[in-house]
């Protein structure tokens, strides 16, 4: 066996087509006959659509056809998991508008130019009615309600027994209401899908090419929904640019354009613009966390108690739902806790859907009990690195079964934390802190450190994989995972070298397209390595075993004593003379008739816990409010590591999109449902120029639930930043006696903190829930909604 | 209206509407699809294209004030099969992850290290503040083109 290559630095075989401007983007397909699509899409938050007049733009020069929801007539569906059955939506409006950007009517065209001219001579006649924006509006009485048959706006939800006393033993309990901002996922490519209609002479009717992390899914789903058989219809997914958890399952316009191509029998093209993507695409976060945290005289906490709202936006997205999942699932993070009590409503609102954004759920998980942990140690007196150190679960404590029922594999939580307080050299900047707050400085600095645990395949634990060697000695794979800038081709190529000593180069790899892969779960909740790596190995162990076989016979030898040669061949150990190419091997296998190949479908017995630890050093400017980060530490355990390249570059990711929302993304609505924050121009995704170099390192704990001893990477980096930088800005005005601000910590709202506390004017950072949230039922009373166990 | 300008060192000649943008004159009319959109408003970059050796975003140029001039967009930055030397430092630096930025951002690098490659840290981020990617942190594309900088100083380009 050559020296292994797992754990070792490898270039990504994916880039050089990227780098040269060769990508297949969707909107990069090229098909003779393709008409565009355009939708007209509602300026309103809530209204009555009296009527939609398309007559002028089906007359518009170029336009190949218009429609409305009463020409498609296309059922009332749910995109991804149910949240609530009742509130399905039409993939056109019909009836009632319910957010800003919900498309009414469709235009194609022979050019996307002319069907975005023609959509503007669409004329729709609404009656506005009053919406909700704000999801604690929309639980009190009076709200006006979207689904009137429902008769409130809460699309599920349920609060615990209130038969033990979170706080009985408790000294003291430090409640804060924390809001976790709604956000805007920004894929740089926006959702796209081209429709081909047509016998592709292999048995399809139909070729979708979509943008999607999840082929094999959205096919299934799409069939469902417009009831077309399965087995006739190919999805591919060519290069996608980026997901980030919003890219999982069927748009609405997806199925319209679906629809209308057949209609017309002529390829369409729909390719979101910005603009729509904003308001179209299903938007993250978006909850309201009202927490109580109780500690005994030697700061060891007794007890915790969350309730949540959680916005679900409109027609009940299932983003509404993950705080009914994963945040309840990982509310107890990496602390031991007697007892907790979680209540939560998923709410309403006349908002774009909600649904996944990086750590979908965990992230506000580890935020609100990681910046009430810093709450804590501010009000108790005590650092916040000891605070957590003497509640942190011990590493001889796992397996360790949470409260909330999750089974973390493995962990060492403090190890983690102590490297990245000695890599941060946390006590240089205490002193240095000190030392500016000594002087009077103006220029503040704040640190900021967040301990986290989170879930990572935590719903489908199941994938298919497949090795194939051919004859001229290469291999192929075939996975049903579908990367999308995670790196597979060259992880998973590295696993199969690793295994069968045949070159990188000489291995192709192949995933997202239904024809070519028999079924698969697709990338989202960091899943794709422990699931989808781990069965592309176990496949090039079949295919071992095979090759062992079939050389030991060739050879007249035992396979005991067959093994993969230094050379990259199979053969008798320490004698080189004794051995045969992979080349031979193949023929030999296709000559018995039973090529060497194998199948897998690998399954994990339950997801697995990477966790870590991030210390974020910002300053502030105590006169202007701004903030700038200076250093981020972040120590991220996923088990044991595959391409360290891949994972630190999954870290850097992971951890801009944390600050960010700590420091400057929201999607900011105005009372009546009009989204103000609906481009690039005014939505603040930072550039370069705004983040600061990235302290990414590991820790390794292997994942017992694999032989990679794996663990999910994609949305650490999310998770252990957003507390930790929130920390930092909140750990900077601290001396002023600032004791929470609510993300994004923007200049506006910290110099208006800053005068506030000098003028000693703070307000409270605790109040009352609202009331709706003591009227759920209980736990265990209703059936859970199937999207609370949304894996994304 | 008839437009002639040069793209990646061939002359082209067609007939477009007034309004077409030079982003989509070069994905549509001449097919090289690696310039990519990413927004509407001239935020994310990714449409980035060097016009007489300089980076403007595509999608805010008409074709018609393209006419007359030079065009290189990513298709044309390789020589064969060998990279530029800022396509193999992002390789090299994992500066790319779901590619859709990368043709904008690595033009608009080139752009910034011709016009002077003694760039420090600060320097590099301010000059790409007006590239946006989703996936990278910034972090690698940042190390990446301080990479190719120090190889244009040392005449690699």
């Amino acid at each position: 066996m050559p020296g292994s290559i797992l754990g070792t630095r490898v270039l990504r075989i994916e880039d050089p087509e990227l780098l040269t401007g060769h990508g297949t983007f969707v909107g990069n397909l090229r098909v003779p006959g393709m008409a565009y699509a355009t939708f007209v899409r509602s300026p309103l938050a809530h209204a009555l659509v009296n009527s939609v007049d398309i007559s002028r733009a089906s007359r518009a020069p170029g336009v190949l056809g218009a429609w409305t929801a009463a020409d498609l007539q296309l059922e009332p569906y749910h995109g991804f998991m149910v949240l609530n059955p009742a509130c399905g939506r039409p993939p056109l409006a019909t009836g009632k508008v319910r957010f800003v950007g919900e498309p009414v009517a469709v235009i194609v065209a022979e050019t996307a130019a002319a069907a975005a001219d023609a959509a503007e001579s669409v004329e729709v006649d609404y009656t506005p009615l009053p919406a909700v924006v704000d999801p604690e509006e929309a639980l009190v009485a009076g709200a006006p309600l979207q689904f009137e048959e429902l008769g409130s706006n809460i699309a599920a939800g349920f609060r615990d027994r209130e038969d033990v006393d979170p706080f009985a033993r408790a000294s003291r309990v430090v409640r804060l209401r924390i809001a976790n901002q709604r956000v805007a996922v920004v894929p740089l490519e926006g959702n796209a899908i081209a429709v081909v209609p047509g016998d592709d002479g292999a048995g399809h009717l139909l070729t979708v090419y979509v943008s999607t992390q999840m082929p094999h899914g959205f096919r299934d789903n799409l069939c469902r929904l417009l009831n077309l058989d399965r087995d006739a219809v190919r999805v591919i997914t060519p290069h996608v640019g980026g997901g980030f958890g919003a890219k999982a399952g069927v748009m609405a316009e997806h199925l319209v354009v679906t629809t209308v191509a057949n209609r017309l029998g002529r390829p369409v093209m729909w390719v979101e613009t910005r603009s729509e993507n904003m308001v179209a695409m299903p938007h993250g976060r978006g909850q309201i966390d009202y927490v109580e945290l109780g500690f005994d005289e030697q700061a060891k906490i007794t007890g915790m108690r969350v309730r949540v709202v959680s916005d679900a936006g409109a027609y009940a997205g299932f983003g509404g739902a993950l705080a009914i999942g994963p945040t309840r699932l990982m509310a107890q993070g990496v602390y031991r806790i007697p007892t907790i009590r979680y209540d939560v409503a998923a709410v309403l609102t006349n908002t774009t859907p909600m649904g996944a954004f990086r750590g979908a759920g965990r992230p506000e998980a580890a935020e609100f009990l990681e910046r009430t942990m810093d709450l804590a140690a501010d009000e108790l007196g005590i650092d916040p690195v000891e605070l957590r150190r003497r509640n942190l679960i011990a590493p001889d404590e796992f397996p360790f079964t949470t409260l909330m029922g999750a089974r973390y594999d493995s962990g060492d939580y403090e190890r983690a934390l102590d490297k990245a307080l000695q890599i941060a050299d946390y006590d240089a900047l205490r002193r240095e802190q000190e030392r500016r707050r000594r002087n009077g400085d103006r220029v503040a600095l704040g640190i900021g450190v967040a301990v986290y645990v989170e879930v990572t395949a935590g719903g489908g634990a199941k994938e298919f994989g497949r090795v194939d060697v051919h004859e001229d000695g290469s291999a192929t794979i075939r996975v049903g995972t579908s990367a999308h800038g995670q790196g597979h081709a060259t992880s998973f190529a590295m696993i199969v070298a690793d295994r069968l000593g045949i070159p990188l180069n000489a291995i192709r790899f192949i995933q997202s397209d239904t024809a070519e892969v028999p079924r698969g779960g697709g990338t989202g909740g960091s899943r794709s390595l422990q699931v989808g790596g781990n069965a592309v190995r176990q496949a090039a162990e079949e295919v071992l075993a095979r090759a062992k076989e079939l050389a030991a016979e060739e050879l007249e030898a035992s396979t005991a004593d067959i093994t993969v040669t230094e050379d990259g061949r199979v053969g008798v150990a320490g004698v080189p003379s004794r051995a045969i190419s992979w080349a031979r091997l193949a023929q030999l296998a296709a000559s018995s008739g039973n090529p060497l190949a194998a199948s897998v479908d690998f399954s994990q017995e339950g997801p697995t816990f990477p966790f870590g630890a991030h210390l974020s050093v910002v300053e502030v400017d105590l006169d202007t409010g701004a903030v700038r980060p200076l250093r981020h530490v972040a120590v991220d355990d996923c088990g044991r590591v595959l391409n360290p390249m891949v994972v630190t570059g999954q870290q850097h990711g992971g951890i801009a999109q944390g600050m960010s929302q700590a420091l400057w993304e929201h999607m900011v609505y105005d009372e009546s449902g009009n989204p103000l924050t609906s481009n690039l121009a005014d939505y603040p995704m930072p550039s370069a120029a705004e983040l600061c170099s990235l302290e990414a390192s590991n820790t390794e704990t292997p994942s017992p639930l694999n032989p990679l001893g794996a663990k999910g990477i994609g949305e650490s980096g999310t998770i252990g930043s957003t507390p930790a930088v929130h920390n930092a800005v909140i750990d900077a005005l601290s001396h002023l006696g600032i004791r929470h601000l609510d993300m994004p910590c923007t200049p506006l709202k910290i110099f208006e903190a800053v005068r506030a506390a000098e003028a000693g004017s703070l307000p409270s950072v605790w109040r009352e829930p609202p009331a709706a949230l003591s009227q759920l039922p209980l736990r265990g009373e209703r059936p859970r909604p199937e999207a609370a166990d949304a894996d994304i | 209206m008839k437009v002639k300008l040069e793209v990646n060192g061939e002359a082209h000649e067609r007939d477009v509407e007034p309004r077409t943008l030079l982003v989509y004159f070069l994905r549509e009319e001449l097919g090289l699809t690696g310039t990519n959109v990413g927004c509407d408003t001239t935020s994310c970059g990714a449409c980035t294209v060097l016009l007489d050796g300089e980076s403007v975003k595509s999608c805010t140029v008409l074709a018609a004030q393209a006419d007359g001039h030079s065009i290189t967009t990513i298709e044309g930055l390789a020589s064969g099969d060998e990279l530029h030397p800022m396509q193999q430092a992002f390789r090299e630096h994992h500066g790319l992850q779901c590619g859709y930025c990368t043709p904008g951002m690595v033009m608009a690098a080139v752009s910034l290290v011709k016009e002077n490659p003694d760039l420090d840290e600060a320097a590099v981020r301010e000059g790409l503040e007006g590239n946006l990617c989703r996936c990278t942190g910034y972090h690698n594309i940042v190390q990446a083109v301080l990479d190719a900088a120090r190889s244009s100083r040392e005449g690699a380009w």
